[in-house]
This record gives C-alpha cells, sequence and structure tokens, in this order.
C-alpha cells in the first residue's frame, strides 16, 4: 500500500497555530511533523523597558494561560533584586494560580478535547432518563436530571438545525467514537455546565486581581489590600465570595470532570498505550500546582524520569538543557548542529520555507518556529503527566493513593500515564489534588487575617534606585502545560535580557541534528502503530494531539544574543 | 428524542425561544439589561422601556446569522475573555444567537474540514470577528494558517463580510507584538481591510459583555453602533474610567495611596501616585466592570495600565510612573484631570486624525456602503442582499 502524505492545518481546539504534517500507510502513522507557525517576539520587545513592568508584556504571550507568564516575570525580576513577599502575598499568587490552573484543566477538557472523545450527533439519540441514570451511578451531581438532559438535547437539535455552527462538520459517526448516546449526551450537557462554572469561578481572579482574563500582578507582592473595615479592599463579603468560589471549583472537579474523565477513559482504554510519547519526563516543582507541599507531606522535587524508568526520580540539572535550530527558521552562528544552553541562547529569525501560500512544509528540514530544546540530548515530555508520575516516584501521599486506586480500575501500571490517556487522565487527576490545596491555602490566608497579619507588598525594594546596578535573576514554576521558566538581566534599573523557557517548547519541538523527533512527533510516530482510519476525518491523531493541550503562542519565544550566565537555584 | 426535522430551516430567534420555553416575561427582562447596558453610553435618546421593547421586536424577528471569527496573530485572551460574558453567555450565543461557522478554538473539525467551512462560510454574507494582528513584515511568514499568511487568511474572509469587527488591541492596531520595536510588522485589521469601516472592539483584552453586546447590537438593529474616532463603540468607550472611578472621590480630595498596601491604599484611596491611567482611558471597566460587573483593576487595587489606548505598551510604560504635568487636586481639579487625559492621548490624536483621512479616503472608493445602510443579509434577508449583489 503506498504512504500517504497527509496535512492538517489548522489543528483546531488549541491554543495558537499548529499544523501537523503525516505520513500514514495501512491505517497507521509512519512519520510526523509538528510546525508551529506564528512568531511575535515579545522576549525583545521587552528589552530596555521597566522590570516592573515586564509581567504585563510577559503575560500576553497567552490569554488561555493567563497568569503563568507573569508570575514566572514577576518571579524572576524579584529574584534579582531579592526582594521577598509577605506570606500573605504568596498564598494570594498560589490561590490565583490554582483557579487559573483548575479553569484552564477543566475547559481544556470539555472545550477543547471532549469533542474527540464525544459524538454530539450521537447525543440526540439518548434517552434523557437513561441518562440521568447513568450519570448518577458515576456522581451525585445534582443537576443530573433527566429534564436537564432533555433540554441539553432540544438545544442542541434546535442549534444543529439553525446553522450546525461549531459542531458542523465534526468527525459525528467515526467509527473510532465508542460511547453509547447516553455517554455522548452526559458529556454534551457537561460541556454547557464547564462554560457556565469557568466564568464563576474565575471570579476569584476579579477579586484578588481585577479581572480576568489577564489579571494584574504586582513586583514585591499582590495590589490588593486586606482591610477588614473598608469597601475597597479585601473584606467579610470578598472573604465570603472567595470562599464559595473555591468549593464551586472544587465541587465541579470530583463530581463532574474527574468522573466524567474516569467514565470516557473506560470506554477508550487501547488509548493507555496509543500515543507513548518521549520516555523521559521533567517538573521542576514549585508552589501553587500539585507538586506543592501539604500539611502531610512535603513538595515534590524538581526532577526527572529518564529512558522509561518510571520508579527512580533524577535530581534536575538545568546546565544539561541545550536548544537547537536544526528544525526551526533560526540562524546559529555556530552552525544547526550546535545545541545552546538558554543563557547564551540566541535567536535571530530566519524564515527559509516556502513563501505562503505553501502546500508543505516537511520536505525542508526546517519546518517550525519552535525551537527544540533538550536535556542531555533527550526529548523531554512536561505537563501534568511529568508531574503525576515524578510526584508518584518520589511517594507523594495524595497522588500514590488516587493514581493506585485508579490504576487499578483501569488495570493498568504506572507507565500507561505516558499515553494520550494518560496525560488526559493526569490532568484530571492534578485538578483533584490541587482542589484540595486550595482549600488548605484559603484557610492559611483566612488563619493570618485573623491573626492581623495582613500585608500584601513589600515596599523595600519598589524604587529602582534601591536595586544593585547589575542583577540577574529567574523565575520557575509549573504552569498548567509544565515547567517554564522567565530569565531577567537588569542592567541600571531597566531590563538588558529576557528570555522565556515554556513547556510547550518542550512538547512541540520539532527533530533535533540527531533526528530525535519532539514529543508530539513521537507520540504520533515514535511506534508506528498510531491508529488513523481515515485521513479525510482525523480524529485519532486529534486526540494525542490534544492530550498534550498545545499551547503555541507559548511554545515559540524569542532568546536573545548572549544572554547571562548565572548561578542556578531550583527553589 | 426531537427530529431534526422538526425544525424548519427558517426558523426564527423568537421561534426557538418559544420551543426552549423562555417565557415573554424573561425574555423582556433580557432585552431591558441589554438596553440598559447599551444605552449607559448615552447613545440614545428616549426610555429605556421603550429600547427594550424595541430590542425585543427585532431579536425575535431574527434569524441566526452566519459568523466567521478569525484568530490571527495573537493570545486568544480576547477569545477567552468573550467566553466570561455573563450579559449574553457563550452557549446562549453560538447555541441560539448566531451560527458560528468558523473559529479555531472552539470548532470540531480541523485541518481540511476546517478549511472547508471557512471556505463555505466566507463564500456567503457574514459577519466577520477578527482577534489578532496581521505580521506584513518578510510576506507574511511569522504566522500562517492553513498555509496561507494572516493578510490572505483575512482579505479572504472579509470580501463578502457584512461588518468587520476587530476584538481586542491586537486587531485594532497590534498590540503588545507591535509594541517597539515591532519585529513582526504586526498591523491591525484596519490597515489591511480599507474598503469599509472597522468596529475596534478595544482593550488588552476587551471586557466579555462589551465584546458580547458589540455583537447583540449589530444583531438587534442590522448596524454597526456609533463609534468614537477610533472606531470603538461609544456605548462602552464615550467616556473615561476617571469619570466613573470608585476612587474619584478620594482623587478630587488629594487623598492618594503613595505606596502600594499602605494606609491609604488600605482605605480605598485614588492610586494616580502609584501609576494610574484611568484619566487618559477611554473604557467601561468602573461601569460594566469585569467578570458580571464583580470589580476592575482599579478598584481591585491596581492602577489602570490603559489597555484601550492606542499602543498603551508604548505610551502608557513605565506603568507604575503617574501620568506627567498633573497639579495636586484641590483647585481646577477636573480640568486638570481632563488636560491630562488630552495630553496623554495626544500623540494617538494624531495618529487618528491620519487614520480618519485614510477611512474617509477609503469610504469614497469603498465597493459597500456604510454599515449603517447596508441590508440585512447577514440576518438572512436574502431579497435585499440580492439586490445588492447586482450592483
Amino acid at each position: 500500500m503506498a504512504t500517504e502524505r497527509i496535512v492538517i492545518d489548522p489543528i483546531t481546539r488549541i491554543e495558537g497555530h499548529l499544523r501537523i504534517e503525516l505520513e500514514a500507510e495501512g491505517g497507521r502513522i509512519g512519520n510526523a511533523w509538528a510546525c508551529a507557525t506564528q512568531f511575535r517576539g515579545i522576549e525583545k520587545i521587552l528589552e530596555g523597558r521597566d522590570p516592573r513592568d515586564a509581567w504585563a508584556f510577559a503575560q500576553r504571550i497567552c490569554g488561555v494561560c493567563t497568569g503563568v507568564h507573569a508570575i514566572a516575570s514577576i518571579r524572576a525580576v524579584e529574584d534579582a533584586i531579592k526582594c521577598r513577599i509577605p506570606e500573605s502575598a504568596e498564598l494570594i499568587r498560589n490561590l490565583v494560580s490554582g483557579m487559573a490552573t483548575l479553569q484552564d484543566h477543566v475547559m481544556h477538557f470539555y472545550h477543547l478535547h471532549a469533542l474527540d472523545w464525544v459524538d454530539v450527533m450521537s447525543a440526540l439519540a439518548a434517552d434523557p432518563a437513561a441518562t440521568s441514570r447513568l450519570a448518577a451511578s458515576v456522581s451525585p451531581w445534582p443537576n443530573n436530571s433527566a429534564s436537564w438532559f432533555k433540554e441539553v438535547q432540544q438545544r442542541v437539535a434546535t442549534s444543529a438545525k439553525g446553522g450546525l455552527g461549531i459542531f458542523a462538520s465534526g468527525y459525528w459517526g467515526h467509527p473510532a467514537y465508542r460511547l453509547p448516546p447516553e455517554a455522548n449526551l452526559m458529556a454534551v450537557a457537561h460541556y454547557l455546565e464547564a462554560l457556565k462554572w469557568q466564568r464563576e469561578v474565575i471570579k476569584l481572579h476579579t477579586i484578588f486581581a481585577g479581572k480576568n482574563p489577564h489579571p494584574n500582578y504586582l513586583v514585591g507582592g499582590m495590589a490588593t489590600s486586606i482591610n477588614l473595615d473598608n469597601q475597597l479592599t479585601i473584606n467579610k463579603v470578598r472573604l465570603d465570595q472567595l470562599g464559595e468560589l473555591i468549593r464551586e471549583a472544587r465541587r465541579f472537579v470530583d463530581e463532574v470532570y474527574y468522573p466524567d474523565v474516569m467514565a470516557i477513559a473506560g470506554f477508550y482504554p487501547e488509548y493507555a498505550s496509543i500515543g507513548v510519547s518521549s520516555p523521559t519526563l521533567m517538573a521542576v516543582g514549585e508552589s501553587a500546582f500539585s507538586c506543592s507541599g501539604t500539611p502531610a507531606g512535603k513538595p515534590v522535587a524538581a526532577g526527572l524520569l529518564m529512558d522509561g524508568d518510571y520508579r527512580t526520580s533524577h535530581p534536575f540539572n538545568p546546565r544539561m538543557v541545550a536548544e537547537y535550530v536544526s528544525s526551526a527558521w533560526y540562524l546559529y552562528p555556530e552552525g544547526d548542529r550546535q545545541g545552546l544552553h538558554p543563557w547564551q541562547g540566541r535567536t535571530d529569525p530566519n524564515y527559509t520555507g516556502p513563501k505562503p501560500p505553501y502546500r508543505q512544509l516537511s520536505d525542508q528540514e526546517k519546518y517550525t518556529w519552535c525551537k527544540a530544546p533538550r536535556y542531555d540530548g533527550r526529548p523531554v515530555q512536561v505537563g501534568p503527566n511529568a508531574r503525576i508520575m515524578l510526584a508518584y516516584a518520589q511517594g507523594h501521599p495524595d497522588t500514590v493513593q488516587l493514581a493506585n486506586r485508579d490504576l487499578g480500575k483501569l488495570r493498568a501500571g504506572v507507565e500507561a500515564l505516558n499515553s494520550t490517556l494518560g496525560r488526559t487522565y493526569c490532568r484530571a487527576l492534578e485538578s483533584v489534588i490541587l482542589a484540595r490545596r486550595m482549600e488548605e491555602w484559603f484557610a492559611a490566608l483566612n488563619e493570618r487575617i485573623r491573626s492581623g497579619d495582613v500585608s500584601t507588598f513589600n515596599a523595600e525594594l519598589w524604587e529602582p534606585e534601591s536595586w544593585p546596578k547589575q542583577a540577574q535573576g529567574m523565575g520557575y514554576l509549573e504552569a498548567a502545560r509544565g515547567t517554564l521558566s522567565h530569565w531577567v538581566e537588569i542592567e541600571n534599573g531597566r531590563i538588558a535580557r529576557y528570555q522565556c523557557v515554556v513547556p510547550s517548547t518542550w512538547n512541540s519541538s520539532g527533530r533535533d541534528p540527531n533526528g530525535l523527533m519532539g514529543p508530539y512527533e513521537q507520540a504520533l510516530a515514535g511506534d508506528k502503530k498510531h491508529p488513523l482510519a481515515d485521513p479525510k476525518r482525523p480524529v485519532e491523531v486529534l486526540r494525542t494531539i490534544h492530550s498534550f493541550d498545545p499551547c503555541l503562542s507559548c511554545a515559540v519565544h524569542l532568546l536573545v544574543p548572549g544572554g547571562p550566565a548565572f548561578e542556578v537555584k531550583v527553589r | 428524542m426531537k427530529d431534526l426535522q422538526q425544525w424548519a430551516e427558517e426558523d426564527t430567534f423568537g421561534d426557538l425561544l418559544k420551543r426552549r420555553g423562555v417565557s415573554r416575561r424573561e425574555f423582556l427582562s433580557f432585552c431591558g439589561k441589554m438596553a440598559a447596558l447599551i444605552g449607559a453610553g448615552g447613545v440614545f435618546a428616549g426610555s429605556r422601556t421603550a429600547w427594550a421593547q424595541e430590542l425585543a421586536g427585532r431579536l425575535e424577528g431574527a434569524r441566526r446569522p452566519s459568523v466567521v471569527y478569525l484568530q490571527l496573530q495573537e493570545c486568544t485572551g480576547c477569545l477567552e475573555s468573550l467566553l466570561r460574558s455573563a450579559s449574553t453567555p457563550v452557549e446562549e450565543l453560538i447555541l441560539e444567537q448566531i451560527s458560528l461557522d468558523y473559529n479555531e478554538l472552539l470548532m470540531a473539525p480541523s485541518g481540511e474540514a476546517a478549511e472547508q467551512a471557512l471556505a463555505t462560510a466566507q463564500g456567503k454574507p457574514h459577519l466577520l470577528l477578527v482577534n489578532g494582528s496581521v505580521p506584513l513584515k518578510d510576506g507574511g511568514v511569522y504566522c500562517t494558517i492553513g498555509g496561507r499568511s494572516a493578510r490572505d487568511v483575512l482579505e479572504r474572509a472579509a470580501a463578502n463580510a457584512t461588518a468587520v469587527v476587530a476584538i481586542g488591541a491586537c486587531a485594532e492596531y497590534g498590540c503588545v507584538q507591535a509594541a517597539a520595536p515591532n519585529p513582526t510588522g504586526a498591523v491591525g485589521v484596519a490597515d489591511v481591510i480599507r474598503d469599509r469601516p472597522v468596529v475596534n472592539v478595544s482593550g488588552c483584552p476587551p471586557i466579555a459583555e462589551t465584546i458580547s453586546a458589540t455583537l447583540t447590537y449589530y444583531l438587534a438593529y442590522g448596524r454597526t453602533p456609533p463609534l468614537d474616532g477610533l472606531g470603538r463603540p461609544l456605548f462602552a468607550y464615550g467616556q473615561r474610567i476617571h469619570d466613573k472611578c470608585p476612587r474619584r472621590a478620594s482623587f478630587d480630595a488629594g487623598q492618594f495611596a503613595e505606596r502600594f498596601d499602605d494606609q491609604n491604599a488600605r482605605l480605598g484611596h485614588c492610586l494616580y501616585r502609584l501609576g494610574c491611567k484611568g484619566p487618559a482611558t477611554f473604557a467601561p471597566c468602573a461601569t460594566i466592570e469585569w467578570n458580571d460587573g464583580l470589580s476592575f483593576p482599579i478598584k481591585a487595587g491596581h492602577p489602570c495600565l490603559g489597555c484601550t489606548e492606542r499602543h498603551f505598551y508604548d505610551r502608557m510604560t513605565p506603568f507604575y510612573r503617574r501620568l506627567p504635568g498633573i497639579v495636586v487636586p484641590g483647585i481646577g481639579v477636573e480640568a486638570t484631570a481632563n488636560t491630562i487625559g488630552v495630553a496623554a492621548v495626544a500623540a494617538s490624536v494624531a495618529a487618528v486624525a491620519v487614520h480618519s483621512a485614510a477611512t474617509v479616503i477609503a469610504k469614497h472608493r469603498a465597493r459597500r456602503a456604510e454599515p449603517e445602510s447596508l441590508p440585512l443579509a447577514v440576518l438572512g434577508d436574502r431579497k435585499e442582499a440580492d439586490e445588492k449583489d447586482k450592483d
């Protein structure tokens, strides 16, 4: 059988612009190329600016993972000027980041990923009463009534007739869809409920940080003041609202999102061995995400699982990181075989691809705007499955307990978490754990307020005159999609250099000089077994690509020439 | 299960509401809220009740229009904002008010099927919404979709568009990626689509309800809302944040926070000296507020960044430096504050003048009429659309 060339562009239901080119034969993918097709150059724009402004520029790298770049930025600046922030401000940042991650994970599942598993048109054939019984068997969620499911069915039917809209031309009826109509209807109803839920719970951002998307941050703390006896501050009305939002967030995760993922996973067990990607996974966990410590356990340490050994955690050494441009449209004076550490990184955009409109990119050596970062020469997966697998290897109590329970149900080992289904499941598991942390952080914040410790800002190092003439800093965190770091070099109160090393860059990278594929590519073509039944309707490919939760605006970033050489502290 | 055939192609919005069991009273209440929101800018004469009735009448008769919603060079924050709309929840919008025939973030199909959906939708009258800028440098290689440059994608989608709405600062003028030195040559929609007016829903991102109300305005009245000199709807951008700010009284009284979280900050006093750009920023943050009217940056303690003003990443920075030239309030406060506003936007006014002139020229050579006189083709009025096609 002849090899068929397939282009999928745009990949929809992601953030940013991604093109996938494939070769397939006999219903299996033989080769894959991931092409990032947007470049903006925000780091370059930051040079010469006030470092206290940098968060507001960096934040606009992405409006889906809104906030993570802002936090990485203010941490980098605070690290450079040695500014410590009040404990209450740290707790507020944790709550803001935590809610962003919960909202991001839930929206990813329902609005960006679910239509790969859920056949919307099949939901129209469901029996609402049977759907309600099915839902009751997996969750106590009170909205799961027959009348609500019936209303959802009518709304979708009406919409489908009146113009189809976003559900038009879906791959409905594709044999790869395997849920019974009732499960499809339940998921469609929760798709709509999740839209309502997300705009509610994100109000935590509005209270603490003024708005969402793109909430406000501040070098030295948070801008919101706590005063129980004023109208425009965090007072008891606001605290009560916040408590309710946090409870609402946890309940939806526990009673809707997590049970839905488990229910759907049960119908697609083969995807626990499809989409297996790079066997090296990395997380450099810091606060605000599932990796953080609990009253009962210590935080997950920064580390890696290497070469398929998912039981042994290796310490993270930042000096092992190098970025390559052998497949990316940049120029290294040292040549394309050379890998540069981000601190020495240089980026001269140098597009060598075909002039648009074009039909193919993969016939050229360079085919993407995404550089290829490698750890000690290895492609690396980052994101929820890296965090959960690392936490598991380190014996993190919540993670081990919940993962063992679920893996038992699915009759799978921990290696199954490195798969299409594994990545999707880990996002849900992480949300369950994170929702618990949210309640703990909020209780800790209330305790501080009760004790009279209301400070949210450290003013000592606000003025640039109080800073050293030259300073360098880095901000590390685990964003929703994985390890994120920002690096800043400050000279005379201005940004001299600024760099971001972003999660999606690790995952969506192209080939390196040794020909090793990036994680997306490897998940699709690593074992030559990935299914693709009908190239015109590539739902299997979307399952695997979406399991990474791609964020392409994040992935493509600009490193500036001659970066700083710092000593690295992983906090 | 209801058979799909039971839903006639020519269903109107009013029919759909009836079928959904939405009572007339609930619907009028919704229209009342929308009229209040739109009327807040003071652009209409007459009572709100009358406007609510008018809106109700028009919405009920409307058919679901086809909408193409492009995402070009951007961060997706503007569409995320629309997803937060409480006045028109997005599930209502996409299931009942519009037919969202192309949008990369939300649509089910990818690749060929998605491209086909775009080709079909843009071949007919439709409402075109755009997030993101157009990088013109180096032949447009900095943003391609389906192998086409952003410019190519935009021009094709605009050809049959009944109206063009640029949502967010990127689509308006390029926003952060157009900040100096603008490495990719990013420009706004109106810099590419020159043959007709473009509505600019400003902000980085705009408030959710501002975006959704711009759409429902169009759905209800069949024309785009009245605009200011920068193409921004008056109902949202007609007044400065400073004019409606809850901290305004402390500004007038000369009570300022001097440091974040100092005693005055904890008393809710004015953030002007911390760099607040509210006096120079035309936006509805203090009136509509964010996330279902809950709060907005200044209310929550952070100075306004001025994100609805053109080139705020260059003109409003450093963000924490106070606006230049202000006299400590006490005497002539309002005049001073107004002057500040005018001074700070002077640069953009010059730019606007150039832009407006260009728009006037463009209007003269426009192939199409202005939106106000356009037929409701996008709403399904085939007769008028056909007549227009003959022109």
